[in-house]
């Protein structure tokens, strides 16, 4: 069965027809990835896939289940887990408290427990602490994490991202553009962390990215949006073949055939 | 180290109340020794320590000053309330960030619900004659204020929760002018709340240790205790709203409000069900203030409308903002500075203007010439200006120090 399975997904946003009828489905301990030129809707997906958006038209299923008419919290609740293309933590928040509030779904929050800070509500304190010092270790934070998020460099940022969307403990990793403005050495240990999640910490990865080496570096499959159309999908090397992707980067390719005839 | 702040502090206190003592008028001498509590705070001292300072100033040395100068002991009751609204109010505007230009209404509904049955009032609209209800219902109500509260700022939350920022502020401020014109008119067809009038007398909390005062022998003037006793109603109010408070911002639903703060998108998307945890801060901060409101209609034996204003509301903002938005120190520095400075520092100056002015002084300045300071005008009191002198102080902050005097601190700080 594929954990994810997107049916058909249509949105509309005033006259522009952001996502026409997409399908993907995504099997377990895969990463695939999602490219396409700016505007293509690769974002608005994954808004509709986090309920942060309504489809107009189609249906999302997540292990079999349909997510329609889920609240973004139950989203996550049930195990899709995000980052932000425009870095969105909690700036004013430690790294620690960013990466204990994506944990918030996993935690019991009971009044009386709180009111009486009770053995068993310092006991989940102290477990989510330990629990959310192992994901910033993972990203490579470990020294940062009473410094407020904002007062981190970029790629942290990005880094904190990943690690504050792995603290719901999510069955699928949603990455929008996870490498945009890093360097190329960050990028690279960006990728091999990547494939270190899936199996251990996530069953499946989907990322956006524009950078076409680490799409090629990491992906098990390719799927590739245009104008809201998906308009081819495989492997990484067969898309990177297929004319129509060509196309949707470079143009049409008449002057060439013109050219050459 | 300990023992140096220790023993400073002590001389400190011993010092200022002993200034107290001897002057027993003075407004510096008291703001000097309500200073003291701030430095117990700042002490690099333990916990337990800390907490010996803090009884000492509040529990010992500040009821026997209010027996020199009963009027300290007024003042700080009134610093309690406002500290009580303040941290009800930084749990909503602090750390859930919402705006809230209204707070004052839900202070009212916990005023008016002891008023309309701890006095005659509910006889006029419920058969039979029994109110005012006993003096022991005080403490029934008190519980009961905090659920009412909550349900209200629930009621309120619900249908504007989905409003952001500017416009969520105007429509609590609506509310609350929505409440203040109910309780205003709300004495035809049916006669709920004596409308301007205001409803008097009400019941005070009973005297329930008078007996065990007897019994050592110590004199009961109900006169000279009611105000003892409502200091430490008030001080048991606010050091349970501070605890709570604190437990609340170190649990996962402190983290939760903050994030919903700083971006309620992303923290939708980590898991953060935002419109729960925000109806559930509207709903602690106004189950403070409704708590509250009980005391205070108890200590004032008469309210009406007029006490529940939209200044009241501006002005627990201003204590929230000027403290520090989303710090506990911060909310009660505020509201203690702003109490102090209303309550004490410019009455201060005006009877001191006053004082001057019937002296009948002439003042021989080098370049102006001699004043004849009986004829100051008396525009010139302090007292008369005092929401301009605390506009001048708000816009220093916000150029100065915008994160308020006390701002929040990090972990790991």
């Amino acid at each position: 069965m594929a954990l994810l399975e997107v049916l058909g997904v249509s949105k509309r946003f005033g006259g522009l027809l952001a996502l026409a009828e997409v399908d993907l489905q995504l099997e377990e301990g895969m990463i695939a990835s999602l490219i396409g030129p700016n505007g293509a809707g690769k974002t608005t997906l994954f808004n509709i896939l986090t309920g942060i958006y309504f489809p107009d038209g189609g249906e999302i299923r997540f292990l079999g289940r349909s997510l329609a008419g889920l609240r973004p919290d139950q989203i996550t609740s049930a195990g899709i887990g995000r980052t932000f293309q425009n870095i969105r933590l909690f700036s004013q928040m430690s790294v620690l408290e960013n990466v204990l509030v994506g944990m918030h779904s996993r935690l019991s929050v009971n009044l009386v427990d709180i009111f009486l800070r009770s053995q068993r509500l310092r006991a989940q304190e102290r477990e989510a602490r330990l629990g959310a010092m192992e994901l910033i270790g993972l990203v490579g934070l470990e020294q940062r994490q009473n410094e407020w998020a904002r007062h981190l460099s970029y790629g942290e940022q990005r880094r904190l991202e990943i690690a504050r969307a792995l603290a719901s403990a999510p069955k699928l990793l949603l990455l929008d553009e996870p490498t945009a403005g890093m360097n190329p050495s960050e990028a690279q240990s960006l990728m091999a962390l990547l494939q270190r999640l899936v199996g251990k910490y996530v069953r499946s990865i989907l990322l956006i990215e524009h950078n076409m080496r680490v799409v090629m570096g990491v992906s098990d499959r390719v799927t590739v949006l245009d104008y809201g159309e998906k308009i081819a999908e495989g492997e990484p090397v067969e898309v990177r073949e297929n004319p129509r992707v060509i196309e949707a980067y470079l143009g049409r390719s008449d002057w060439m055939s013109h050219a050459q005839g | 180290m300990a023992l140096i702040w220790g023993l400073g502090l002590l001389g400190y206190i011993s010092l200022s109340s002993a200034l107290v003592f001897t002057f027993p008028r003075s407004v510096i001498a008291f703001v000097f020794f309500e200073a003291s509590l701030f430095w117990v705070y700042y002490a690099p001292l333990s916990f337990k320590m800390k907490c010996f300072f803090g009884a000492l100033v509040l529990v010992v040395l500040l009821p026997v000053l209010g027996s020199v100068n009963g009027y300290y002991l007024e003042i700080a009751i009134q610093v309690g309330i406002f500290v009580a609204l303040a941290l009800g109010l930084n749990i909503v505007v602090g750390f859930a960030g919402l705006l809230n230009l209204g707070f004052v209404a839900f202070y009212a509904i916990g005023a008016y619900l002891w008023a309309i049955f701890g006095s005659p009032q509910a006889n006029e609209f419920l058969p039979g004659a029994y109110f005012p209800l006993s003096p022991s219902w005080f403490f029934v109500f008190l519980l009961l204020s905090v659920f009412v509260g909550a349900l209200a700022g629930v009621l309120l939350g619900l249908p504007v929760l989905r409003l952001r920022g500017d416009y969520l502020a105007i429509v609590t401020l609506g509310f609350a002018e929505v409440v203040r014109a109910l309780v205003n008119n709300l004495d035809k067809p049916i006669n709920l709340t004596n409308g301007p009038r205001g409803i008097t007398p009400i019941q005070r909390p009973p005297l329930f240790f008078q007996p065990l005062l007897k019994l050592f022998g110590l004199e009961t003037d109900p006169a000279t205790l009611y105000p003892l006793y409502f200091y430490f109603l008030v001080v048991v109010l606010v050091l349970l709203i501070v605890t709570a408070t604190r437990r609340l911002e170190d649990s996962p639903i402190g983290r939760a409000w903050k994030a919903i703060r700083e971006d309620e998108v992303a923290a939708a998307t980590m898991g953060i069900p935002v419109v729960r945890m925000k109806l559930f801060a509207f709903a602690v901060g106004a189950s403070f203030a409704a708590a509250v409101g009980v005391l205070f209609s108890a200590k004032q034996i008469f309210i009406n409308p007029e006490s529940f204003t939209f200044m009241e509301s501006i002005g627990v903002l201003a204590m929230v903002i000027l403290g520090g938005m989303g710090s506990i120190p911060g909310a009660i520095l505020g509201a203690t500075a702003v109490t102090v400075l209303n309550l004490q520092l410019l009455k201060g100056l005006s009877l001191w203007l006053n004082s001057l002015r019937q002296s009948g002084l002439i003042l021989h300045l080098p370049l102006l010439g001699s004043i004849d300071l009986s004829q100051i005008p008396a525009q010139f009191e302090p007292a008369k200006y005092e929401r301009m002198v605390f506009g001048l102080i708000l816009i220093l902050m916000m150029i100065l120090r915008p994160q308020g005097m006390l701002p929040p601190r990090r972990e790991g700080d």
